[in-house]
């Protein structure tokens, strides 16, 4: 395969990822908005489309169509690249998550995954914690004391957090012995549910942590402090407007579903059926190659109904309670999972 | 342009040593946790609120000023518009104050409606400071829950008086018509269901650490300031003053219906949810007690000088026609002197000082209303706390701006 063989390749695969993406994002807000309304004893969007189903499209339209404001008193050149910034990262991070089944395409291509990295798990983290600077920057540069105040609340949030994300996931590779996404679903694939990390590698309480710190990496209630609606009135993006706003809101739910992605891979068995070998799975090509699909993005989606679910029944934390949670209670046992894993798989 | 309220807290010279490190904030008007348009100048060291200044005015409507212009009567739908989340104690209690005035003698039935009606605007008062509060901790779904109970009493109100909030329908003389038929029946309706739903709100925040920890040790308020700042209502009581006006100074026949008036002695926040909470189920029990005992008569007392004749009557009787007519074109003289009467309203210490010199109108209506002299202890119990805290104090002392800017 010639270079730009390859270069064609990649770029249709991104263009597709991205794609798919975004829908996920918008179609993620309508999820969110419908099952909170259900949870509130209200409907949720039901007037545009069928059931509300193109709401997320007038959404978009609505926020390119909007009049883009920058205020007089910002440092521009951050306040433009804030938000995509954020977006951009959320976007990137998804490149390295296998969605299916590894199967080569034309030329020994990867299907269902944008590039099988080594260190996949490391690369997901990396690239999340750059995206922090998207919301500092934007707090910062928007010459604002609301924002200023939810975007040091909010670094000082995901630098706190980051640490008990990253050492939840500890438990995981040493059970795995590697940081390729793939090799960790593999791992877990033969006997279905009981060999999950969650279950069978005894994860759970990993599970829990990174649970906790994924909500505060992405600020979703109860750890949404930086926007605190009833406190800072907005947070960080007060001062966005139009599209630049929507891509802070984007850039929101597409870390929702990244971190959706990342516990269905290292703790759920990614796209693996819940059955293991007890279910043949199905002869045709197309559906043997849809079937990992639909197992992966079913444990998403209920990931994302869980996050929803939790936003609609939990107040928020308060900014000193968040720290001492993270610091006092997340981190010591996150090192203590790594301590106890250690143990067991040395006398196992 | 800087108000008085900037420059009262701009002028004041910021603590040794602090003058780079403290931020002066400003709150509201158009704040999403101010309950309206309450605005707050802070200044803050970090999130740590150093001081706490109200600004408030941004609702004056000059109700007081426009009593002096109407006749008794027509006043009574201006105190529906102070405080519009607890209407019908807003009519009682100017009510009460001129038929003391008038020395008017209310029947039996308008007396015990009117305990009824107090207590389900109690109720509503309530229900939205519980979805208020928790909206400001973050828990939206009980404030759509806390509505819906609302909405049910809102259509009570509306069932009676054609109105759901701006209702008037306590009136000087009793009440301005009789119930609908089916009225008891809906109000016991609602309040047989609503204990269940207090258990649901109970559930998703009563034991919820998150909530808990918000607004435990939050906010502490001491019997000695509460009484020095005038604080009253469940924000009182939570504070350890065991003072109810309904037991202490009964009016409205409240003597005949024992009731438990629940007190803590913590003084935070977490106390006056409490509070609120067991007051709520307090209101069901009188409510409980005034339709088992309901008498029966007239809703209206007989001096058809001051009561507007009914509508039948007005037209088959010709001194009804006239009684009519010179109540509206006239209104009606109340004898010179004055008069305060105070109600226990969902916020707390209600009063309404009447001075009459003799003619159709009012020379003076003073409110005295609680959130008021609440609002005052706002700095005392926000003082070295968080900027969270001050939300969540906000919440937790109940204050409708409506009350305030009058």
């Amino acid at each position: 395969m010639t270079i730009l063989q390859f270069f064609l390749w990649s770029v249709l695969k991104v263009a597709v990822v991205t794609v798919v993406m975004l829908l996920g994002v918008a179609y993620t807000v309508l999820l969110e908005r419908k099952l909170v309304g259900r949870i509130q004893n209200r409907w949720g969007p039901n007037r545009v489309g069928p059931f509300g189903l193109l709401q997320p499209l007038v959404d978009g339209a609505k926020s390119f169509l909007k009049e883009d404001m920058i205020p007089a008193g910002v440092y521009k050149p951050l306040y433009v690249l804030a938000p995509v910034l954020s977006l951009g990262c959320a976007l990137i991070s998804i490149g390295v998550v296998p969605f299916g089944e590894p199967k080569t395409g034309p030329g020994g291509l990867d299907l269902f995954e944008i590039s099988n990295v080594n260190i996949g798990l490391l690369v997901i983290l990396g690239i999340t914690s750059i995206g922090v600077y998207g919301i500092a920057l934007a707090g910062w540069s928007s010459n604002n004391k609301y924002s200023l105040l939810g975007s040091l609340r909010s670094s000082a949030q995901l630098i706190s957090y980051e640490l008990a994300l990253g050492l939840s996931l500890v438990g995981v590779v040493l059970v795995s012995q590697s940081f390729n996404l793939r090799v960790i679903v593999e791992k877990q694939a033969e006997k279905g549910i009981v060999t999950w990390n969650i279950f069978g590698g005894f994860q759970f309480v990993a599970f829990f942590i990174y649970l906790m710190a994924a909500y505060a990496e992405t600020n979703r209630s109860p750890f949404d402090l930086p926007e605190a609606e009833s406190e800072l009135a907005g947070g960080y993006n007060i001062e966005y407007s139009s599209m630049k706003f929507a891509m802070f809101f984007m850039a929101e739910y597409a870390n929702m579903i990244t971190v959706g992605c990342v516990a269905t891979l290292l703790f759920f068995g990614g796209w693996t059926s819940p059955f293991g070998n007890l279910i043949d799975p199905p002869q045709n090509v197309f559906a043997h190659a849809l079937f990992p699909m639909f197992w992966f993005v079913g444990k998403v989606f209920c990931f994302l109904c869980l996050y929803v679910w939790v936003r609609g029944t939990l107040p928020r934390f308060r900014y000193d309670q968040l720290m001492r949670f993270g610091w006092r209670f997340l981190m010591p046992l996150a090192i203590l999972n790594i301590v106890a894993t250690s143990l067991w798989l040395a006398y196992r | 342009m800087a108000s008085a309220g900037d420059t009262r807290i701009l002028q004041a010279p910021p603590a040794e040593g602090a003058k780079d490190q403290h931020m002066v904030i400003n709150m509201g008007p158009q704040h999403p946790a101010t309950h309206g348009v309450l605005r707050l100048v802070l200044e803050i060291d970090g999130e740590i609120v150093v001081r706490l200044y109200p600004e408030i005015g941004y609702l004056h409507t000059g109700i007081e000023k426009t009593c002096e212009a109407k006749f008794y009567q027509q006043v009574v739908p201006l105190t529906d518009r102070i405080n519009y989340l607890d209407p019908m104690s807003n009519n009682l209690c100017y009510s009460l104050a001129v038929e003391k005035l008038i020395g008017l003698e209310i029947p039996e039935k308008a007396t015990w409606l009117r305990v009824l009606l107090a207590e389900l605007s109690r109720l509503n008062s309530h229900l939205i400071w519980l979805g208020t509060h928790a909206m400001d901790i973050g828990a939206l779904t009980v404030f759509l829950y806390t509505f819906r109970e609302r909405e049910e009493i809102l259509r009570i109100f509306e069932g009676l008086a054609g109105q759901r909030m701006m209702t008037s329908y306590i009136r000087i003389g009793g009440l301005s018509m009789e119930p609908p038929l089916d009225f008891l029946d809906r109000v016991q309706g609602f309040i047989n269901m609503l204990p269940e739903k207090i258990d649901e709100y109970a559930n998703l925040l009563t034991g919820n650490p998150i909530f808990r920890n918000r607004l435990k040790g939050v906010g502490y308020l001491s019997p000695e300031d509460a009484i020095a700042l005038g604080v009253t209502g469940p924000v009182m009581r939570a504070s350890g003053v065991d003072f109810d006006l309904r037991r202490d100074i009964p009016y409205c026949g409240y003597e005949k219906f024992p009731f438990q008036v629940p007190i803590s002695t913590v003084g935070d926040c977490w106390s006056r949810y409490e509070v609120r909470l067991v007051e709520m189920r307090e209101s069901i029990k009188i409510i409980q007690m005034v339709l088992d005992g309901m008498p029966e008569g007239p809703v209206k007392a007989d001096a058809p000088k001051i009561v507007l004749p009914d509508r039948e009557k007005m037209k088959t009787q010709m001194e009804a026609l006239i009684h009519h007519f010179k109540i509206v074109t006239e209104g009606f003289t109340v004898p010179a002197g004055e008069v305060y009467q105070a109600i226990e309203a969902g916020h707390g210490a209600t009063g309404y000082y009447v001075v009459s010199d003799g003619t159709a109108k009012p020379y003076r209506v003073h409110m005295r209303y609680p959130s008021f002299a609440t609002l005052q202890a706002l700095e005392t119990m926000c003082k070295g706390r968080m900027l969270a805290d001050v939300v969540a104090v906000i919440g937790s002392i109940d204050i409708v701006l409506g009350e305030i800017d009058r």
